[in-house]
């Protein structure tokens, strides 16, 4: 059997049968890692074999005894790096964190190593999670590994990347403006963006705190929303966590979409869009028509005005979030800086990164005396405004359908000189993020140069599940699953 | 020459009486070791974040309604963003667009006798900072964020006050409500209550107001005074001089009598205040603000009627025992068990309140309780101690609240009670001054009081001197 062609359930599934030692599954993501990591640069952090092999025994004791029984049990993961993880060094693909450590675990990561999978290392990302490609990490960029020319996507590459190259089976990320559904999209994966609140943000370190969510990347549908239902649970420690009692996520994968209302917003198929993507996923949306679902094209409205609302609002936030690291508690601190005020120059000049600072000065600037109202709370009624919008659309249908982004995965090094194109590029999962609603990215195919096409479905507030339904029926129909 | 009149403003910064700290679970408790209560939340590690302890919204609630605020049914919490080491994310969670209290006042006796209303402008919730620790021997700063994430609420008035007078009646007025209510200690000492005054100075009868000064780290009544005549004439003379006054925050230094300017409003800092995205906006039902209303506690005035009506204790000893509402409850709860508001008002306003400036202590902190008190007045009515003994043992039970029943037993403090030995005592003190006692006999009755300390020296000071002095009497007769 090769292991490595299995998805996470699978896996599990045959550990639990005693198919296969936790110890083997280790080994197989492994010997993939001594093969690809030097090229592909998936992790910033890899934890030591010894400690690796010890967990893997630990995990394999608590199998056979029964105590540990779940779906993910012995699977190996692989975890963003902007998820505390205690006792292992948490950068955010920053220089600012370098060094950094954290005395506490993310509830995300937490309830992921609680259904027992084997952590083998923390994934390499946009630098604070700011940008598309993951080139903006301190770290050095991670490559595609379908093409490594090109890059993984972002920011949560390095997560998307080592699921697809099979230096693990399944990933953390995070999403707050397309961060998960584009690098799965890029990478030819599955990735989820839930409903706003649904996983607790305890211990993510925060970039746009009304936008983050936490979810998973992986080869399938059933693992993706395995992982999902994994780690959604209310949250005490985070005020913004929802209690709600649906998230057994995987009762929703059952093959059947007979009666589903899909409409296609026409917005999403304008100018821009790769043709060759247009045709992919208007393709899978055929396969759906013919599995019973009903589809139709519709005006969504208000899609341009995403990208300037959300980086208004997510880098005013970012600029609050990002003034914790300054150099006296944790993390870097630059060198002989004479006097407190040089110090904090000097420490967030030198460990920032040029994206991040970016996005600071803009953010201090529209949250700034004078122009708070005209570009902050400017942005937070055009926000309401497309929550509005996808109101009125999920009033006629259960899911809306369209691309993930509007070209497959761009060459290394053509996207950071021209920022705009770069922003441009999120316009079709951005507004997710500020209505606060789930998406899944699913593979539909390749385009002709073999780079992998996402389809992204997007349902209204905790419709999680007809989301999870109708991706996959589709996986199911186009035989699309691993 | 000109005649001027004072505009003054107070921001009151009053620091919660929660066990926990306003978005995290560490302890409030005053005095541990540096850094000992705190965790992720409090020391802004990343990807920490808070959660809004209920109980400073109701204690906000509380003082809102005791102020006769609105309550803000739909409110947020802001971050104001600065850079300084004692603050660990770099931002305070204040707020600013939403406060939870508005358009409230109270009313303080005005400069002409007549009641006055001092208007609230607004109360609003927000995070005390830590603290910074210079270390002269490493020449490098520590901090200590124990104090970081205390609850606070800072009360703002409108400019309605006139007088240091006026400023000072509005504190006390403050001070009184919320600690009747039971929110904060308000102890200005140890700054759980703090103000800064906002003053301007403009010509008798104008109707605009001058521009105003900020003064800051003003930590007694006394300095509150003082800051508010020192800077008050600074304005008025540079306005007589033909000079404008600066808008600015001012230090003002007690010992020196004078302020200086820490920065004026040119480089005052932009804080890109915008509501905390980790925080969902407050919405406070009616109900909450009903049972708030229905738990609100008898406060001075109420106290003051019923004691008149109930205790028939005189007016001046209800004034100092209403003053503060723990020796109010003191008062009240000892009254209860030993049936005596009189003796109870007594040892509350003598030997307590003697106490307390001896050790520059604030009623807040007496330890003993109402019941020892109790038994020690009924130790003294039923005469098994004496009032000297009493004493003493009252500073015993002041320190450490000791039971006076068990504390007279074991130190064998009470009253000789045996007649036998008492009269033996008696008459061993007349045998041995016959001086003395011819000289009683003559008429100098003071050779009595020489008497009566021998009997009690040979009792050791535990017999009644009362009962001893009726025995003299009776045996020279």
């Amino acid at each position: 059997m090769n292991i490595l062609t299995l998805s996470a359930t699978e896996l599990s599934a045959a550990i639990r049968r005693g198919d296969v030692s936790v110890r083997q599954a280790l080994d197989a993501v492994l010997q993939r890692i001594d093969e690809r990591e030097q090229e592909l640069h998936c992790y910033i952090t890899i934890l030591p074999r010894e400690e690796l092999y010890a967990e893997a025994d630990r995990l394999q004791q608590a199998i056979d005894a029964g105590e540990l029984s779940g779906p993910l049990a012995g699977v190996p993961a692989a975890i963003k790096d902007n998820l505390c993880t205690e006792g292992i060094r948490t950068t955010c693909a920053s220089k600012i964190l370098y060094n950094y450590v954290p005395t506490f675990s993310s509830t995300a990561a937490l309830r992921l190593r609680e259904a027992g999978v084997l952590v083998i290392g923390k994934t390499n990302m946009d630098e604070f999670a700011m940008g598309s490609t993951t080139e903006t990490s301190a770290f050095g960029v991670t490559k595609n590994p379908r093409d490594p020319s090109r890059v993984p996507g972002g920011s949560s590459g390095g997560s998307a990347a080592a699921v697809a190259a099979g230096e693990c089976f399944l990933a953390l990320g995070s999403d707050t403006g397309g961060s998960i559904r584009q690098p799965a999209s890029y990478c030819g994966v599955v990735g989820i963006k839930p409903t706003y609140g649904t996983v607790s943000r305890y211990g993510l370190v925060a970039y746009g705190s009304s936008l983050d969510q936490i979810g998973p990347l992986a080869h399938t549908v059933r693992d993706a929303a395995t992982v999902l239902e994994a780690i959604s649970a209310h949250d005490p420690k985070d005020a913004t966590s929802i209690a709600r009692e649906d998230t057994d996520f995987t009762q929703a994968l059952t093959a059947d979409v007979k009666g589903l209302r899909i409409g296609i917003p026409r917005d999403y198929f304008g100018e821009g869009l790769d043709p060759e993507v247009a045709d992919a996923v208007r393709a899978a949306a055929k396969v759906l028509e013919a599995q019973g679902a009903t589809v139709e094209e519709f005006d969504l409205s208000l899609v341009k005005y995403a990208i300037p609302t959300y980086y208004t609002i997510a880098d005013a936030e970012a600029s609050s979030n990002l003034e914790r690291f300054d150099g006296v508690k944790y993390g870097y601190r630059a060198p002989e800086a004479e006097g407190l005020h040089q110090m904090y120059k000097r420490t967030r000049s030198e460990g920032f990164g040029p994206e991040v600072k970016r996005r600071i000065m803009l953010g201090s600037f529209v949250l700034s005396s004078g122009y708070y109202d005209a570009y902050y709370l400017k942005a937070l009624r055009v926000k309401a405004l497309i929550k509005k919008a996808f109101d009125e659309a999920f009033a006629r249908y259960d899911l809306i359908l369209g691309p993930v982004a509007p070209t497959t995965a761009p060459e290394l090094g053509s996207s950071l000189s021209d920022p705009i194109k770069m922003y441009l590029g999120d316009i079709y999962t951005i507004s997710v993020n500020l209505a606060g609603l789930p998406g899944i990215s699913i593979p539909v195919g390749t385009d002709s140069k073999g780079l992998p096409i996402g389809m992204q479905l997007i349902a209204d507030c905790f419709q999680e599940k007809k989301m999870i339904r109708a991706a996959y029926t589709y996986e199911q129909a186009a035989g699309m699953e691993r | 020459m000109r005649e001027y009149e004072l505009v003054i403003g107070l921001e009151v910064h009053v620091e919660l009486a929660t066990k926990t700290k306003i978005f995290c679970g560490c302890s409030t408790a005053f005095g541990a070791k540096p850094n000992a209560h705190t965790c992720p939340v409090c020391t802004g590690m990343p990807g920490s974040l808070p959660v809004l302890n209920k109980q400073v919204l109701e204690y906000a609630i509380a003082v809102g309604l005791a102020t006769n605020c609105d309550i803000t049914r739909y409110s947020k919490f802001d971050r104001k963003n600065y850079f300084y080491p004692d603050n660990p994310q770099n931002y305070q969670i204040s707020q600013l667009y939403l406060p939870i209290c508005r358009n409230g006042y109270v009313e303080i006796p005005g400069e002409d006798g007549e009641t006055k209303r001092v208007g609230i402008h607004e109360i609003h919730m927000e995070e005390d900072a830590g603290k910074l620790v210079h270390d002269e021997w490493e020449d490098a700063s520590l901090v200590d964020y124990n104090r970081s994430g205390v609850p606070l609420i800072e009360i703002v008035s409108e400019p309605d006050m006139r007088s240091a007078k006026e400023v000072i009646a509005y504190l006390e007025k403050l001070r009184l409500l919320i600690q009747y209510l039971g929110a904060s200690d308000c102890k200005l000492q140890e700054g759980s209550m703090r103000a800064d005054v906002n003053l301007s100075v403009r010509e008798k009868g104008a109707q605009t107001f001058g521009t105003r000064t900020e003064m800051k780290n003003l930590n007694s009544f006394r300095a509150i005074e003082h800051a508010i005549q020192g800077e008050s004439e600074r304005q008025i003379d540079l306005l007589a001089q033909g000079g404008k006054v600066v808008q600015e925050t001012r230090r003002w230094d007690d010992d020196r009598m004078e302020s200086y300017a820490m920065r004026s409003k040119e480089d005052a800092q932009d804080y890109r205040y915008f509501p905390d995205p980790d925080l969902p906006p407050l919405t406070v039902p009616q109900e909450m603000i009903d049972r708030i209303r229905a738990a609100q506690p008898e406060f001075r005035e109420e106290r003051r009627e019923r004691y008149r009506r109930e205790y028939g204790i005189p007016d001046y000893d209800i004034e100092i025992l209403t003053d503060n509402r723990k020796l109010a409850d003191l008062f009240e709860e000892t009254t209860k068990l030993c049936g005596e508001p009189k003796k109870v008002s007594n040892w509350l306003m003598g030997e307590t309140q003697r106490l307390l400036k001896e050790k520059g202590m604030d009623p807040e902190d007496l330890v003993f309780s109402p019941q020892h008190l109790a038994a020690l007045i009924g130790l003294t009515e039923s005469r098994q101690i004496n009032s000297s003994v009493a004493k003493e043992v009252f500073e015993v039970m002041f320190a450490e609240d000791v039971d006076p029943e068990r504390y007279v037993e074991e130190k064998g403090l009470k009253t000789v009670q045996d007649d036998g030995a008492l009269a033996q005592a008696v008459e061993a003190a007349i045998a041995a001054n016959p001086q003395s006692v011819a000289d009683y006999k003559a008429g100098k009755v003071k050779a009595l009081g020489f008497l009566t300390g021998q009997v009690m020296k040979a009792t050791k000071g535990k017999a009644d001197p009362a009962a001893i002095n009726a025995m003299l009497r009776e045996a020279l007769q």
